[in-house]
């Protein structure tokens, strides 16, 4: 008898004989903000990542230009920047380990938390995530949902091998709940509010 | 507690407006935002420093062989070690403050403890089913799956991949399963390299203890212990126990490890039926670098973590770090559902005595634990003796209801370290009545002869006042004046645990039953 077998043996043998039904699930929403968007930025900020505010007419890129510039490597999954890291180029996802600034798109975004969620499609490679320093997340404004209930309906669950929620930059508080941004992720996380399809730019 | 008005002020001091926001500090060297103290992931709401003077670090109980831990002994040490019992007692306690807030801004919480509580038992008494479902659909996504019936099997099976792809070095997340299978230790014995890449857990990795905590597995110590240990192991200066410095010298030291390991290995939250998938919670992205920076990727998971569906997950994810930390989530909440292209995924399915437990009419559900922590955080004698003095894979409340079922010998004095005052069921994300399990298991100690000499006295003389009410009355009438006139020697003997560390409340001048029959007759 294989392991397997024994155990699911050993649970059906055990299993408590009691009436436990599932529970519908609700969606929580009724009393969903009027602004997405503000709950989504004082969620981010709480957890400790920057939201780029555009001044009217501005162009949207223009207050990540200057960093982008003044990075030695600069890896962009996004269509709308242009690095000096080719993602085509990757064989190993440890190549990754020397990127200043990575930017990805996320498919959407989460108010209640100030989560955004990155898929592997939109990484390209995976550890674009987490070896940069620093991640900029390029995400429409549009794309914003209330709650987790109403994430976890997205179809992204459902395709492809791996999806994330990203909440601001990686954390860590073990030592005397001193908290450090960049444990062993990066160090910053900062989004982006870019429309989809807005035009590629030149830098 | 957001936004001290002292953290404010350092933070303009430093000055905000000229600096990026995120590089202002608090009086802690914690970050503010906007003027406000952040606190999310584990982060303190409030500057907790440690003082200078340095004091050794209070280590946990004697593990002596089978024999029953001593949990009241090494509580004693840690008491004994006055500016680790107060960092301890205030950092967890503030957590459990956190968690509080984070309760009260969400309307619907009561609704989704319940919601968590039957979604779990509704799995577990359908377990069987929801396996297999997990099984065939990871299998579907490229999955390679792997059955377990204890740790050892566990570490034999890990260790055969690894020996299938040559592999000699891991890195790993944090997983409290693993701890339960004895993993590191075994992976030592076969000359794997197993480098754990949470901050917390590298600390107790560098210092050869256990995790003290599920959530915050390095909370018994203070910055000084860190700083002692990283200048061993890591080459950092003894002097400097600056906490900014101490994280950065392991993220440093640890980044090659990742960047070159062979195989990565993470825990899992929840696994989804529904789905074939996993999904992983860190605050530092240390899981998602050990899943996606090596071409082999091991999940180990029990087989309690599977839930039914992703709609499911939402319940859970909501509950989890605010109830862990009063963070609304983690910095990183991870869905793996195969492997990536070129690369390749094992998950194992963990029995090790779950199946077990589920046969157990008061303990089954204590199985529903999704290992958030709030119990031990809430717990006045977990925060005061360290996670370490329990001297088993988990601690606090929790630990005290499932430690018997691995060894009902060894830990059958844990179940007798609570005061009963049932703030841990309170707290309990996924509503196990947790102290009323730790009263049932009591009774099992002493239906089974597990309990010591002078518990067995005490316990035998209380049973017969107790079964006596007139016996009862004047023996209470008795003791009373008694505690206020006894000597001191008396009531603080070592005989009676209750009186060491803690002043006898005064006894009331007359107890309830007298005075109600006074004023009963005179009305």
């Amino acid at each position: 008898m294989s392991s397997r077998d024994r155990i699911l043996a050993s649970v059906r043998a055990n299993l408590p004989r009691l009436d436990r039904p599932l529970p519908q699930v609700p969606m929580f929403d009724a009393s969903a903000p009027e602004s997405l968007l503000a709950l989504f930025k004082e969620s981010l900020y709480d957890m400790g990542g920057d939201f780029v505010d555009l001044a009217s007419g501005e162009d949207a890129l223009q207050p990540i230009r200057e960093r982008l510039a003044a990075a030695k490597v600069v890896c962009s999954a996004a269509s709308e920047v242009t690095g000096n890291r080719e993602l085509s180029s990757v064989r190993s996802p440890r190549d990754l380990a020397d990127v200043d600034i990575g930017v990805v798109r996320a498919a959407f975004a989460v108010a209640e938390t100030g989560s955004v969620c990155l898929t592997q499609y939109a990484l390209v490679v995976n550890s674009l995530g987490y070896l940069p320093q620093h991640l900029i997340v390029l995400l429409d404004p549009t794309d914003i949902v209330v709650n987790l209930h109403h994430a976890y309906r997205r179809p992204e669950f459902l395709q492809g091998h791996y999806v994330v929620f990203h909440t601001g930059p990686s954390a860590t508080a073990d030592i005397e709940g001193v908290l450090i941004h960049g444990a062993q992720g990066v160090r910053t996380l900062t989004v982006l509010p870019l429309p989809r399809a807005a035009r590629p730019s030149n830098h | 507690m957001k936004g001290l008005q002292s953290d404010i002020l350092i933070a303009m001091g430093a000055g905000a407006g000229t600096r990026p926001v995120e590089s202002a500090v608090s009086a802690d060297d914690s970050p503010v935002k906007n003027g406000r103290r952040l606190q999310h992931a584990e982060g303190a709401s409030r500057p907790l420093h440690s003082t200078t003077a340095r004091e050794p670090q209070p280590r946990g109980a004697r593990i002596r062989g089978n024999h029953r831990v001593d949990q009241t002994e090494a509580a004693a040490r840690f008491i004994a070690a006055p500016q680790h019992e107060k960092m301890h007692d205030d950092r967890l306690w503030d957590l459990r403050t956190k968690r509080d807030g984070q309760m009260h801004a969400i309307p619907e919480w009561e609704e989704l403890r319940a919601l968590a509580s039957a979604i779990k038992e509704h799995t577990l008494t359908h377990l069987d089913q929801y396996l297999d479902e997990f099984e065939q659909n990871a299998r579907a996504n490229g999955v390679h799956v792997h059955w377990a019936m204890d740790g050892d099997e566990h570490n034999q099976i890990v260790h055969g991949i690894l020996r299938d792809h040559g592999a000699k070095t891991l890195i790993k997340s944090k997983s409290m399963l693993t701890e339960e299978c004895g993993f590191r230790s075994y992976m030592a014995r076969v000359g794997i390299e197993v480098i754990e890449t949470d901050l917390g857990e590298r600390i107790q990795q560098l210092d050869n203890e256990d995790p003290s905590h599920v959530v915050v597995p390095a909370v018994h110590k203070l910055r000084g212990d860190v700083a002692e240990l990283f200048a061993t192991h890591l080459g950092t200066d003894p002097a400097d126990d600056n906490v900014h410095h101490l994280a950065e010298a392991q993220r440093q030291a640890t980044r090659p490890l990742i960047l070159d390991a062979d195989a990565g290995m993470t825990g899992c939250n929840f696994a989804i039926a529904e789905t074939g998938g996993i999904t992983v919670c860190t605050n530092e992205g240390n899981a998602d670098l050990s899943a996606n920076v090596p071409k082999l990727h091991i999940a180990s998971v029990g087989i309690e973590k599977v839930i039914p569906r992703l709609e499911h997950l939402a319940v859970f994810i909501r509950l989890l770090s605010r109830s862990a930390l009063g963070s609304p989530i983690t910095q990183y909440t991870s869905h793996i559902r195969g492997p990536r292209d070129g690369g390749e995924m094992h998950v194992v399915l963990v029995d090790n005595g779950r199946s077990a437990r589920l046969a157990l009419e008061k303990f089954w559900t204590s199985l529903k634990c999704i290992r958030c922590g709030a119990c031990m955080n809430t717990c006045p004698v977990y925060r005061r003796s360290g996670g370490l003095s329990y001297g088993a894979t988990y601690s606090g409340p929790i630990g005290l209801i499932i430690d018997p079922t691995f060894n009902r010998h060894k830990y059958s004095s844990l179940p007798f370290s609570s005061s009963l005052n049932g703030s841990c069921s309170n707290v309990c994300p996924v509503k196990i009545n947790i102290h009323e399990q730790i009263s049932a298991w009591r009774q099992v100690m002493a239906e089974n002869h597990e309990l010591t000499f002078v518990k067995k006295a005490a316990m035998k003389a209380a049973g017969v006042l107790l079964a006596h009410p007139a016996l009862y009355r004047v023996a209470i009438a008795t003791a009373d004046s008694a505690l206020n006139g006894l000597p001191r020697f008396a009531i603080y003997s070592r005989l009676n645990a209750w009186g060491k560390h803690r002043e006898v409340p005064h006894a009331p001048r007359e107890s309830f039953h007298s005075w109600y029959k006074r004023n009963r007759s005179a009305s």
